[in-house]
């Protein structure tokens, strides 16, 4: 049996799992993040780069880029299949994104790897 | 016999249900928060290169447009968060009934205008 790398067959349950287990890594992610800016209202560059030296910060950054990639790519595909009836635009749609959050990944390393 | 039923193919006289518009608008605003990525990204990596970098990002955001421009994140992130959640508690049978369906829609609806408000108020 082929196996498309686009996600034809996809494990269904696989995809239902991550999209929840990414969703409440962002959540407590965010909610941290909006906590913290809420309660320095006066953020210098000093104070921000110091928290994003932290190797607690860059780890749980680099947990939820991944988390919000795995997210998008599930997301995007579905809006997508449900949408976008041609075949080769949906290909060439459905490459395009794949790239973009590689390229997002590389980005996102590249940023915290320069803190 | 099968002739004689009702049809109504007329869309204007065809309301989508509140779940159905909270369901829609958590694609429309995860759609837009995936395009938001790469602006944001953006945005870090100027916020964290220098302290001249941070300053001019602070005052290029502080721009009436670019307020704009960051309450439409916050209101697509925000949204996309309690839509979320909702999806969540329908996971564990919670408000996935007719009735409660419906309250939990509403919820919905007022938690994320409240929230999207507040936040307009703290970007201001």
């Amino acid at each position: 049996m082929v196996k498309s790398v686009l996600g034809v067959n996809h494990q269904g349950l696989t995809d239902w799992l991550i999209q929840r287990v990414s969703a409440v890594i962002m959540m407590l992610y965010s909610v941290g993040l909006f906590a913290y800016l809420i309660m320095h209202p006066g953020l210098d560059y000093a104070e921000w780069h110091a928290l994003f030296s932290s190797k607690c910060m860059k780890l749980a950054t680099l947990l939820f880029i991944l988390s919000l990639l795995f997210h998008s790519w599930i997301g995007m595909w579905t809006v997508f299949t449900d949408y976008i009836k041609s075949f080769l635009l949906r290909l060439v749609l459905q490459v395009f994104l794949l790239l973009s959050l590689i390229v997002f990944f590389f980005a996102a390393l590249w940023i915290l790897w320069g803190v | 016999m099968a002739k004689q039923r009702p049809k109504n193919l007329n869309l204007f006289t065809i309301q989508f249900p509140l779940p159905a518009i909270i369901s829609i608008l958590h694609r429309i605003s995860g759609v837009a928060l995936f395009l938001f990525i790469p602006l944001v990204l953006g945005a870090l990596k100027l916020s964290l290169s220098s302290a001249q970098d941070f300053d001019d990002l602070h005052l290029f955001l502080s721009s009436p447009l670019m307020k704009l421009l960051i309450w439409g994140f916050l209101s697509a992130f925000i949204y996309h968060f309690f839509a979320g959640i909702r999806h969540l508690l329908m996971d564990v049978h919670v408000g996935d009934e007719l009735k409660s369906g419906q309250l939990f829609a509403k919820l919905t609806m007022v938690i994320s205008i409240v929230f999207i408000l507040l936040a307009g108020i703290w970007i201001w």
